[in-house]
């Protein structure tokens, strides 16, 4: 299904004065009965259209679709583009990249996202953090964090290591060793195995197509 | 305390640990604000993450005790009689209680657990807001079904279904039923947001909105002794325009997560709209008022009904409407600016209600309902709170409207972008503002809590003085 947001609108708002229309004939608008009904026609109809956007909303969330790819997309080198077509910054995904030295199978690749998922929420990350801008505000959003330039331009040679992934992987272990500013990141104690899928799980996040949200990200480090 | 039903004595509890609660979110506000101030205090030891969480979910917690206490208050006067299965609600309070502590206590000590299955069921869940673990969740949904199993059974043994006791049948039934929507566990972070908004802002604005909305009406009358007609009439129009724009205002949550284009035309137009029931409610609480020309038995509590009337309108709607446009809304998610509008909204909309019915209970346990109630102190807390939150507020919003501009709009969202917005002296100085408003807060609180604790004794011995002498 595609959906207009201008003709979902004008339907949801049409029907309810219609149905309400038909249900208060011949009552006065100052009778609270009027308002009675209108209240529960309009309340059924909003639910109901509701509950049609979130069937079609889910077709279009789940992982493997175009908005959100799946678990082997870690595989893939991601970037972050300014779409001509749709006035906005778009994901862009392309070509084989090794993510910790080997291509992951899909299997692999999802336990990995999995622990990443369960690390982030037993961490409590989203209580400093962002994720796609939601969570508190003491600490960055990490919306499309694997593709900050501070990766490579600092923590790479703070950290001593090779690979963008192998650095955040050390900088995480560390973080209270490796300030970047007055407020460091406690450590949170991760094992090795969790940092690597805390890293998965931010690459593949930075692969959702967000609407463009954060707009002109990278800017002041062109 | 011997004039009341054993539903209003609960109601009594209810509200009073509420009001501890709201104690320790202050508290534990103020240990976060004092963060921003100096990050190296308590660093490792309660890192921030775990002072906002006993910030914002003793908050959830306090409010929605405070409005099951309103409830079991208001509900032998509205139906005439005492609340059925009273024994089983209170049983379900003092577990409650118990669970609560537990909660709290793997909070402060455990804190946080390893990447499993483990720790989100029995120490943390991380999912902003409903941080619960799993079988706290399990616990929260069996108290609030003997709730709403008494207020069904009690409602329906008086025979009679009030207007009022209609629509707050049929809100706590939503109101319970999405809590569930928050408790599952998925990979995909789009889907995991899509109905963690579910929770959170079905909660927020829609079902609490009206659910406040029966509490209100049901204090109005009671202060003002407004007739039934009206505030009913007033609520209908109320329901209509809070579902009617409310419920498919949620898009304006999915603008970013994942979710499709057209979410940013649906939610941008009806969370446009979403403060005219808002503009409902402060005409309504005016006009009332007006009509009594402001003569209430319970000052106090008709001052709070005012300033959550304006507060709702300020805090939720303006506020809201300010950065619900994608437009603008692309740049200032995720700042400072949500969390001005967070605690404007949640004081004004849901703070004072609570505050409200306390003062209404206050009022019958002092020796009844006739003589009227006031005090000096009431004012001072009520300047003293008014005035903190809103300098809070308007202390992130300078924050905020700077992070807006120098991390997202101009600085492109990075890390240093971050760094750099906050090393500003537009986001450090605003920092140091919110917590000496804090700070006022605390005393306004502690003012309020005396207050609760005195208004109306001195009648009260009065009038038994008066009896021993007759």
């Amino acid at each position: 299904m595609n959906f207009n947001w201008l003709e979902i609108i004008v339907f949801a708002i049409f029907l309810s004065i219609v149905v309400s229309a038909i249900f208060v004939r011949g009552k006065s608008w100052l009778e609270p009965n009027f308002w009675k009904r209108t209240a529960l026609i309009t309340s059924i109809i909003m639910v109901a259209v509701l509950l049609v956007l979130t069937v079609d909303t889910l077709s279009k969330i789940s992982m493997g679709t175009d908005r959100i790819p799946d678990a082997t997309v870690i595989n893939k080198k991601i970037s972050y583009v300014y779409s001509d077509e749709k006035h906005r910054f778009v994901p862009k995904i392309e070509g084989q990249e090794k993510f910790f030295g080997k291509i992951w199978s899909k299997n692999e690749a999802e336990e990995l996202l999995n622990i990443g998922k369960m690390t982030i929420q037993s961490r409590a990350c989203m209580d400093c953090h962002t994720l796609l801008g939601n969570g508190a505000y003491y600490a960055p959003d990490l919306t499309k964090a694997w593709l900050d330039p501070k990766w490579n331009l600092l923590i790479k040679n703070m950290v001593n290591a090779k690979t963008k992934e192998e650095a955040i992987v050390k900088w995480l272990m560390n973080t209270d060793k490796y300030p970047t500013f007055t407020r460091r990141m406690p450590n949170m104690h991760l094992s090795e195995k969790e940092a690597k899928a805390v890293v998965a799980y931010l690459k593949w996040m930075s692969a959702i197509d967000t609407n463009g949200f954060p707009d002109n990200f990278l800017s002041s480090q062109k | 305390m011997n004039n009341l039903y054993e539903s209003q004595k609960l109601g009594l509890w209810y509200m009073s640990a509420a009001l501890v609660l709201f104690g320790a979110q202050i508290l534990f506000g103020l240990l976060i604000a004092y963060q921003y101030l100096n990050p190296d205090f308590l660093f490792g030891i309660f890192n921030f993450n775990i002072g906002r969480i006993l910030h914002i979910n003793a908050m959830v917690v306090w409010l929605l005790m405070g409005f099951i206490g309103a409830v079991y208050w208001f509900l032998p006067v509205e139906t005439g009689r005492e609340t059925v299965g009273i024994k089983l609600g209170k049983l379900a309070f003092f577990i409650l209680l118990a669970a609560l502590t537990v909660v709290i206590l793997v909070y402060i000590f455990v804190q946080t657990g390893a990447g499993n299955k483990i720790s989100l069921w029995f120490i943390n869940e991380g999912r902003e807001y409903i941080e619960a673990p799993r079988w706290a969740d399990i616990g929260i949904v069996i108290v609030v079904l003997v709730f709403l199993y008494n207020v069904f059974a009690t409602v329906f043994a008086s025979k009679k279904i009030t207007g009022i006791m209609g629509v707050l049948m049929i809100d706590l039934v939503a109101l319970a039923g999405l809590y569930l929507a928050g408790m599952f566990y998925t990979v995909n972070i789009s889907l995991d947001q899509y109905f963690w908004w579910w929770v959170i802002h079905l909660w927020v604005e829609a079902t609490w909105e009206v659910l406040i909305g029966c509490i209100m009406a049901l204090a109005l009358m009671y202060v003002l002794k407004t007739p039934r007609k009206i505030v009913e009439g007033w609520l209908y129009l109320e329901v209509f325009l809070v579902f009617g724009t409310g419920i498919l205002g949620l898009g304006h949550h999915y603008f970013w997560i994942g979710t499709p284009e057209y979410w940013l035309g649906i939610g941008g137009f009806f969370s446009a709209l979403e403060p005219i029931p808002l503009v409902a409610m402060i005409i309504h609480a005016v006009y009332d008022a007006g009509v009594q020309r402001l003569k209430t038995v319970n000052k106090p509590a008709l001052f709070w009904i005012l300033a959550q009337a304006f507060g709702n309108f300020i805090g939720a709607g303006v506020w809201g409407f300010m950065q619900t446009l994608p437009q603008i809304n692309l740049y200032s998610h995720g700042t400072q600016l949500a969390a001005s509008h967070g605690h404007l909204a949640f004081f004004g909309a849901y703070v004072t209600t609570n505050i409200a019915v306390a003062y209404i209970m206050v009022h019958k346990i002092r020796g009844g309902e006739v003589k009227l109630m006031d005090s000096k102190l009431w004012k001072y807390a009520y300047v003293l709170m008014i005035i903190s939150i809103i300098g809070m507020a308007g202390s992130m919003m300078v924050a905020g409207f700077a992070q807006t501009e120098i991390e997202r709009a101009v600085g492109g969202s990075t890390w240093q972008a971050y760094i750099n917005a906050h090393l500003h002296p537009w986001m450090v100085e605003p920092m140091y503002w919110r917590f000496g408003f804090g700070f006022l807060m605390l005393i306004g609180y502690i003012l309020l809590i005396v207050d609760l604790l005195t208004i109306g004794k001195k009648e009260e011995k009065t009038a038994v003085e008066e009896v021993a002498h007759a």
